[in-house]
Order: C-alpha cells, then sequence, then structure tokens
C-alpha cells in the first residue's frame, strides 16, 4: 500500500481519537466515545500493518491477539476498587514499550550507518529508509529526540511499577527515600543530562544504556517517596508521562500519529494532575518532592471530646432526616463497602429521603475513583455531585455521613490559618444538622492531622469497620 | 431510681411532663416510671396507655411524691408540692426561678435538688432539653391559628369565580423562636409576612422561612446576640423611635400582627402603641405572645381576648402550648427524658448529678440544701455567630478600575509567556532540521486541542479518561510494528515485546473503559 493511504489512515485514527476523549464531557456520550477509540486504534493498527515497510505481519497479529487475550481477561477480572492498581500497570506497559521503542530506533540508526557504508540500502525497512535519507545533523536531532523518549519512558515504567506496588499494597505506601532524599533524583538527572551530550556527540550505546539506568532510578525513587494519598496525583502524572513518552518517541520516527496522540495523552495527565494539586491546594511540584508543608504555627487546640454512636442512633437519625449526603473516601474502597452504601442508598431514597453524594476531587486514589466505584454499586450518577455543586447545600442538610475520609473534611483547613491543610478546599460537611463519621478508630488521616470535626458538637462517630457498620446499620433501617 | 409525673394543679393546665413513648425512653435509661391517675388524660394520654407502657399508676399526688425520688412536671411547683419535697429527692420541672425566692427557700429547707428547665443553657448541646424554645415553637405556631380563627378572612390571596381574595398581611415582631415558628406557619398558609428583629443577623433565618424582613433605616451598632446567649437586649431610645416610626408605617396595612417580643427578667417592651391600634382596619388581629409579662401592647389583657372600639381584636392568651397539649406534652416530655440522659451517663437508672456539667450546673437552682442560682457563666460560648467581618462594597468605578487591573496584568503575563515562548520555539528553529519543525506543528496544535478537549471531560469520568488514555497512548504500537520486519534479531525481539505488551494495553485499556461506562447509570 501507499505511504498516502496510511497517512490518510492515520489523519482519520486521529481525528477519531480526539472525538473519543472530547465524547467524555458526559456520561451518555461517553459510551459512543470509546467505540471511536477502538475504531481508530483499529484503523491506525491496520493501516500500518499494511502500510509500507512492515514485515512479520502474521507474527504482529498473533503477538498482538496474544496481549489482547491477556488484556481482556484482566478487563474483565479486575475489580472496581482494584481500578488505580490496573491504571498504573497498565502505564508501566506503555512506558516500557517506549523505552523498547526508543532502543530499535537506536539500533537501527546504527543498522542504516552500516548499510550506507556497504551501500546496500535497498532492502531497507521503511523507517530505515527514512534514517538513511537523513542529514548527519537531523540524525543528531533524531538522537535527542528517542534519548527522551527512552528517558521519559523508563521513569514512567519504573515510576509505575512502584506506584502499581504502592496501590495494591505490596509496597508500603508511606513515603520512603533512601538517604539523600532528592539529591540522589538530583544526581541521577544530572547524569542523564551529561550522557545527552555525550550521546548527542557519540551515537555510542553505552551513553544510552548509562541514562536508562538512571532514568530508571529516578522512576523508582521518586514514586517511593510520595505517599499513599498523593497517589491520585502520581498516577495522573505517570499518564501524562507515558503520552510525552509516546510523542518523543513519535518525534524520533516520524510518525505525526504518534505524536498527536502522544500530546492528547500528555495534555489529558496534565490537567489532570493540575486539578487534582488544586483540590489539595498544594503545587504540584510539593506534592512530587513529597511530603507536606511545614506548619507555620502551633496548631489551633481541638475542644471537645469524641463521642460514639451506635448503629441504632444512626439508623434513628436516618429515619427522621428528609435531605441526606454521603461523603464517600478511600476507607469505603478499601472496606469494599460501596454495595452497602448503595442498598443504603436505595432504601433511604425508597423511603422519599433525598440521598446524594458528595465527591472531593481526590477522594480515593485516582481521579474520579469514589464515581466509578459508585457506578459499580448501581448509584444512579445524576445523585453523585462534585464539591463546588454540593458545597454549599449542606447547612440545609439532615445528615451528612462521611464514610472512610478524613482530610477532605478536616474544618482546620478553613478554620485554622497554621494547619498544613490550611487553604485546601474541603466538604463542609460539619455544617449539617448533623454529621455521622464511619471511621476505624480514633487515628488521623494521611497527613496526620488532628480533624476537629470529629469533635464537633453535632459530630458522632460510628466506629467500626465501613463495610461491618453498614451491614448493621442496614439491619435497622428497613 | 422511680422517676414520676403528678397531675398538674395549675388551673387550665393541660399538659403533663411525662408520655408513654418518654415513659419508654426512660425505663431505657434504667429508671422506674410512675404517673398519677389521670394526669395526662387532659393531653390525650389514657392512664391505659401508661399502663400499657409499663408505667406504674398512682392513685393521689402525696403517695407519688413520696414514692418517686425524681419528679417530672410543667408549671411551677406550689408551696404544697415543694413541702413534699424530701432530701435527696430531685424535682425537674419550670420554676422561675428569678421571681421565686420563696420556692428556692422552700426547696433549699427541704435539701431537694431542683432542675428549672427555662434554666437551660443556650448552647448547641443542650438545644435537646431546651423546653422554651420547644414550648415557643407550639405558641408560635398556636399564635398563628389562633389569630387566623379571629381573622375573618382567607390567609393566601385567591382568585376564585366569585371574585378576588388579597393575601392576608402578616407581621411578626421579634424573630425568636416563636416568631420563627409564627412566621414559618403563617408563610405556609400563604400570608404575605413580614418580620422584625432587633437583632439583624436574624435576617437571613426570617428569610429562609419565606418572610420579609423589615430593615430599619437605622445606624447603630446592634449589640451581638450571642454575648447574650442568643436572646435580644434592651435598645437604645433612638433605635426604639426609629423602630416606632416604622411599624407607625406598616400598621395600616397589616392585617394581623404577632408580637413575641421578649428580654429575658424584664417587662416586656412596649412595641405596638394604641395609636398603632387605632390606625390598623377594623377586623385586624393582634396577638400577644408576650402578654404574660405585660405585654408589647399595653390594650392586652393578659388570658382574654379583647375588641377594641376599632374593631380590632388582641389576644392575650398565655398558654398556647397548654391549648395543644398533646403535641406540647411530647415535646416538653422529650425535654425531660433528655434532661435525664445527661443525668444518667452510665444508663444505670442512677442519677449523676454532676455540677462541674455546664448544662446541669446552669438548669439547677438548688442542690442538696444550697440555692444555686444564679448560675456562673458556662464554660462554653453560647452560639458560634461570629460577627461577620463585612467587605466594604466596591463602588462600580473601583470595580473597573480592577477588572481593568486584572485583564491588563493577564494580558501582561500572556504576552511575556507568548514571547518567551516563541524567542524560545525561534531559537531552537534556527538549529533544529526541518523535519522536526513540521512535526513540531503538528505536535503543537495536538496539544492546545487536548487541553481544550479535556477541559471539558466531567469530573465524575476521570477514571475512564484515565483508562482510555492508557489504551489509546498504546498507539506506541506503531513504532514496534513499523520496525518489527527490518533487520536484526534484537530488533524483532524488542518489537515483539512492544507490540506484546501494547495489545495488552489496548485491549485492556478499552475493555475496562467500557466496563466502567456501563455502570454509569441514570436514576
Amino acid at each position: 500500500m501507499d505511504y498516502g493511504f496510511t497517512t490518510a489512515a492515520y489523519v482519520v485514527a486521529a481525528v477519531l481519537f480526539i472525538l473519543s476523549l472530547g465524547g467524555l464531557s458526559n456520561q451518555e456520550s461517553a459510551k459512543r466515545a470509546v467505540w471511536y477509540g477502538i475504531a481508530g486504534m483499529g484503523l491506525a493498527v491496520f493501516a500500518t500493518l499494511i502500510g509500507p515497510g512492515s514485515g512479520l505481519w502474521l507474527l504482529s497479529i498473533l503477538l498482538i491477539a496474544g496481549g489482547g487475550i491477556i488484556g481482556t481477561y484482566v478487563a474483565k477480572k479486575v475489580q472496581m476498587t482494584e481500578m488505580p492498581q490496573l491504571v498504573a500497570a497498565m502505564h508501566s506497559l506503555v512506558g516500557l514499550a517506549a523505552v523498547f521503542v526508543g532502543f530499535i530506533a537506536h539500533f537501527e540508526i546504527g543498522n542504516v550507518a552500516a548499510a550506507v557504508a556497504a551501500g546496500s540500502t535497498e532492502d531497507l525497512g521503511t523507517f530505515a529508509k527514512l534514517i538513511a535519507k537523513k542529514t548527519p545533523a537531523e540524525i543528531s536531532f533524531l538522537r535527542v529526540e528517542l534519548f527522551l523518549g527512552i528517558f521519559i519512558g523508563a521513569i514512567t515504567f519504573t515510576g509505575s511499577v512502584i506506584a502499581f506496588g504502592k496501590l495494591a499494597g505490596k509496597v508500603t505506601s508511606a513515603a520512603t527515600k533512601l538517604p539523600g532524599g532528592h539529591m540522589l533524583n538530583a544526581g541521577a538527572a544530572g547524569l542523564s543530562f551529561l550522557c545527552l551530550i555525550w550521546y548527542f556527540s557519540s551515537g555510542g550505546f553505552l551513553p544510552l544504556f548509562l541514562m536508562t539506568l538512571a532514568a530508571l532510578f529516578i522512576g523508582y525513587h521518586l514514586i517511593m517517596g510520595i505517599g499513599g494519598a498523593d497517589m491520585p496525583v502520581v498516577v495522573s502524572m505517570l499518564n501524562s508521562y507515558s503520552g510525552w513518552a509516546a510523542a518523543a518517541i513519535g518525534f524520533s520516527l516520524g510518525n505525526d500519529l504518534l505524536i498527536v496522540v502522544g500530546a492528547l495523552v500528555g495534555s489529558s495527565g496534565a490537567i489532570l494532575s493540575y486539578i487534582m494539586c488544586k483540590a489539595m491546594n498544594r503545587s504540584f511540584v510539593s506534592v512530587i518532592l513529597g511530603g507536606f508543608g511545614g506548619t507555620t504555627g502551633p496548631a489551633m487546640e481541638v475542644e471537645g471530646e469524641q463521642i460514639a454512636i451506635d448503629a441504632d442512633g444512626v439508623a434513628t437519625a436516618l429515619d427522621e432526616a428528609d435531605s441526606v449526603i454521603i461523603i464517600p473516601g478511600y476507607g469505603m474502597a478499601v472496606a469494599q463497602a460501596q454495595q452497602n452504601v448503595a442498598e443504603l442508598t436505595r432504601r433511604l431514597r425508597a423511603k422519599g429521603k433525598d440521598v446524594r453524594f458528595a465527591i472531593h476531587p481526590v477522594a480515593g486514589r485516582l481521579p474520579g475513583h469514589m464515581n466509578v466505584l459508585l457506578a459499580e454499586a448501581k448509584v444512579p450518577y445524576d445523585i453523585v455531585l462534585e464539591m463546588d455543586e454540593i458545597n454549599e447545600d449542606f447547612p440545609e442538610t439532615d445528615v451528612a455521613i462521611v464514610i472512610g475520609s478524613n482530610d477532605i473534611v478536616n474544618p482546620a483547613a478553613q478554620e485554622d490559618p497554621n494547619s498544613p491543610i490550611a487553604g485546601m478546599p474541603v466538604l463542609e460537611c460539619w455544617k449539617a444538622k448533623q454529621v455521622f463519621v464511619s471511621k476505624r478508630g480514633q487515628g488521623t488521616g494521611y497527613s496526620g492531622i488532628e480533624n476537629p470535626l470529629f469533635f464537633k458538637e453535632n459530630t458522632r462517630m460510628f466506629y467500626g469497620d465501613a463495610k461491618a457498620s453498614l451491614d448493621t446499620l442496614l439491619g435497622l433501617v428497613q | 431510681m422511680k422517676i414520676g409525673t403528678p397531675k398538674e394543679t395549675f388551673a387550665g393546665e393541660n399538659r403533663v411532663a411525662m408520655t408513654p413513648d418518654s415513659a419508654k425512653q426512660l425505663q431505657k435509661l434504667g429508671y422506674d416510671c410512675a404517673i398519677e391517675a389521670g394526669a395526662g388524660a387532659a393531653a390525650g394520654f389514657s392512664d391505659a396507655a401508661y399502663e400499657a407502657a409499663g408505667v406504674e399508676i398512682i392513685k393521689t399526688p402525696a403517695a407519688l411524691w413520696k414514692a418517686c425520688d425524681i419528679v417530672a412536671k410543667v408549671r411551677q411547683p406550689d408551696a404544697t408540692e415543694l413541702k413534699r419535697l424530701t432530701k435527696g429527692k430531685t424535682l425537674i420541672s419550670f420554676f422561675n426561678p428569678a421571681g421565686n425566692e420563696e420556692g428556692m427557700e422552700l426547696a433549699k429547707s427541704k435539701g431537694a435538688n431542683v432542675i428549672a428547665m427555662e434554666m437551660v443553657p443556650r448552647i448547641s448541646r443542650a438545644q435537646k432539653m431546651d423546653a422554651l424554645s420547644s414550648m415557643a415553637n407550639i405558641a408560635g405556631y398556636r399564635a398563628v391559628i389562633e389569630a387566623g380563627n379571629n381573622f375573618g378572612r382567607f390567609f393566601t390571596g385567591q382568585i376564585t369565580a366569585a371574585g378576588k381574595v388579597p393575601p392576608a398581611k402578616v407581621l411578626v415582631v421579634g424573630a425568636g423562636v416563636a416568631g420563627l415558628a409564627a412566621i414559618g406557619t403563617s408563610t405556609s398558609l400563604g400570608a404575605v409576612t413580614y418580620a422584625f428583629d432587633v437583632r439583624p443577623e436574624v435576617a437571613e433565618q426570617v428569610e429562609s422561612m419565606g418572610a420579609e424582613f423589615v430593615y430599619l433605616d437605622f445606624e447603630e451598632e446592634q449589640q451581638d446576640g450571642a454575648a447574650t446567649g442568643g436572646y435580644a437586649s434592651v435598645s437604645s431610645p433612638e433605635f426604639r423611635e426609629a423602630q416606632l416610626a416604622k411599624f407607625r408605617e406598616l400598621a395600616p396595612e397589616m392585617d394581623i400582627v404577632i408580637t413575641t417580643a421578649l428580654i429575658p427578667n424584664r417587662e416586656a417592651p412596649e412595641l405596638w402603641t394604641e395609636d398603632m391600634v387605632a390606625a390598623m382596619k377594623p377586623g385586624s388581629v393582634i396577638v400577644d405572645l408576650a402578654a404574660e409579662k405585660g405585654g408589647n401592647c399595653k390594650l392586652t389583657v393578659a388570658d382574654e381576648k379583647i375588641v377594641t372600639e376599632n374593631g380590632v381584636t388582641i389576644i392575650g392568651y398565655t398558654d398556647f402550648p397548654s391549648r395543644m397539649a398533646a403535641q406540647s406534652s411530647s415535646l416538653y416530655a422529650t425535654n425531660i427524658r433528655h434532661m435525664m440522659t445527661d443525668l444518667t451517663p452510665e444508663k444505670d437508672g442512677q442519677v449523676n448529678h454532676n455540677m462541674e456539667d455546664d448544662v446541669i450546673r446552669g438548669a439547677t437552682v438548688a442542690f442538696e440544701g444550697e440555692i444555686t442560682f444564679p448560675p456562673p457563666p458556662p464554660k462554653v460560648q453560647a452560639i458560634a455567630a461570629k460577627p461577620k467581618e463585612v467587605v466594604p462594597e466596591l463602588t462600580p468605578e473601583e470595580k473597573r478600575a480592577k477588572e481593568i487591573e486584572a485583564f491588563k496584568a493577564q494580558t501582561k503575563s500572556q504576552v511575556t509567556m507568548l514571547a518567551g515562548g516563541g524567542a524560545l520555539l525561534l531559537l531552537v528553529g534556527l538549529f533544529a532540521p526541518v523535519s522536526f519543525m513540521q512535526h513540531f506543528i503538528v505536535f503543537a496544535l495536538a496539544c492546545f486541542v487536548g487541553f481544550q478537549v479535556i477541559w471539558n471531560v466531567a469530573h465524575s469520568l476521570h477514571t475512564p479518561l484515565m483508562a482510555v488514555t492508557n489504551a489509546i497512548s498504546s498507539i506506541i504500537i506503531l513504532g514496534a510494528l513499523m520496525q518489527i520486519g527490518s533487520g536484526s534479531f534484537l530488533v524483532i525481539l524488542l518489537a515483539a515485546l512492544s507490540v506484546f505488551m501494547a495489545g495488552i494495553n489496548i485491549f485492556g485499556g478499552f475493555l475496562v473503559t467500557r466496563r466502567m461506562l456501563a455502570m454509569f447509570q441514570k436514576s
């Protein structure tokens, strides 16, 4: 087939990908949008397979099919609470693939140089032919591009593997750093930069390899230093990186579709990271460098005591309430309590009560994590609202139920200017007439900050595992 | 311990301090309950109902007072009742401690403990036992109903085949608990309701109930209600004049006026003067909820309904809660029950009269042979109504200037960024080969498209967004596919691995997205 046909197919695929992302603006059009994405991907792969320069297409199809079987199996099996891990794992694959493709490009450059020297350019592949036509200046630039591609890909790979480990609970979710802290990262980055200059001038394999090792280390060490609750930012960031890696590889291969899609994915991840950081009122850098900023003064004294309540009391209050807002957090995902929450919602709604959900942008471990869990449990999405949509409704609400969230409902963010989370937008659930907090024990949240909400006069603590407590509660709400 | 309720001795009092429902709750706290025969009859609770709830019926008041360790009643006890107290007994009732010196002396001499329900401090934690509020709520409601009963027209405006009916205009003076209840009732009956209060901070509450707050054209810092436990305080003569002038202006228009203005431990202020009454239309109704303390209108006769010469009905009943005895008994009994809950932290049927507790200390007027009235100020500040920092309203010019300034700053930062970015790009263009720049155009445009598209993605779909971007970032498979056919074994191996991994990603990513999106259901 012609090169023109392939390019045309790429244009169509690019349009389909853009439509596929644009369709996610609402739940209904999103269902159609996925098909655009699938069609775009199918078209792109098909056009490349029949396009010029590809060989071994039977092997390729077999490999895709093999990967497809695994992918399908995983997609069918995965629990919705495991979604963050899955996303992180998939990022690592993209990162690794980018590293490999970058290496291939490097080898090809070597092969082409050898072939040109031998004068036998006829039996080279498309990409190789493309390289063969390039001037030495272009070749040097190509090196920079693939160097960048491998660098970002390698960071994405180890970073995603660690993020996966943290999310799946296989690696400690606490922020841990090797002695030397960020100086090690800076050192590795500096080494990579030296390698870039070295590689730019020499084109040898050694600098490329050294840089890959350094980048792998940066990915590992950077993400190890970030705590579990900051994972929404990390996952979005890795998502963004996987896109930029694809774009960089696209530059080196001279493939516009790769560039377009890489840029789309890259900007998508960047925007998600930005939204998450904004929701925590922290700068991107401070999240990535890990840890919370220091306090600027003594924390406000928390007065009062935490008053416990049993399921009986909660059931009575729910029975008397007209409007209820439920605020789910990571604790709900951990306890796998979303089905119970949904059942409670159904029963309360059947009694004619107004039940809604308030979702903080950083609730859970993945942007939109809570929405997906609630959707899985068949909570209608039109009663699941964003923080900005619902925050003003708390004063008119009879009962607010906090399930497994802590920092995102911490009034200290507004009331205590010395608090490390001061200024972070929070759900103002304490303005509701009554607040019930379902929580395992008296500990603090991820940030380690005492939560004055638990000490408020209208707050009652409903201790215990979220799922078990809701089970007892369901027994009382008929 | 045994908790008992006698029949109210005050003439015309229908309420009772224990209902079958509250008795069940008290039993859960570990108490035995007893009631005087026929005590609940006037409020609609029969002896049989009490018996069914496990309450012991005691024939005579004397026997009841003797048998019980705790006596709960409604009205201030008379001397006979107080004489029945003995050491160690606890009495819970309205007591009017400020005007009941002899009562307290008597209780002190008997060595009994007395908890006065009107002395429950006004803090959030004690709201559930604030009997004044729950009774005031009923009074406010009933005031509107009584007014309606004596008012010859509809509350709500109607246009009927038989002609147009204008809506009644109701003015509620004093937006405390009773006032707010009256406002709520009146607006829900359809009347056009106005409300006034000396505390401007309640305007928001008034408006939330659907009434219009009557603002005075008067510049004075009113004392913050929070400082006086949420109650109104005495206002300055100038303020009073402005207020009366406003009322005079409103009087001819109003069909129903409900006055609820009370200042703790003082004579009710006169707010509705005789000339205002004279200015009102015949058939109008005034309900004076302050009648017991002399009335907000001097023409009011306590406990009576009078009609003035110009045909204005003035209702001065003081027993509104008693007129709705079933409702007020159940609320009052619940207040008592909450008080008992606080007195019985262990739920073991034993009173723990903890004088360290703000609420219990505040309400106790006699304790173990001592008069403990008046109480010290509570440790917890009453109402968290912090004075709002008033942001000075910007003039239009200032606003404009600010907007222009913001616009200029924005333009400046944008131009700087564009110039910087542009210069950088030009620099790259000087050295980079043409082929790179061609791709770079595509890249820059794609970034712009990406930003525009992604900002529109719904927050709730961020997880599917990540899954789908994940799937499409496997587009890197193209790079591997293009190279798999050419070159050495190492290239083929790496390319094959890449294709395989990207294959997992493509299928996994799209399928999981589809699975997630299929779950989003509309209700």
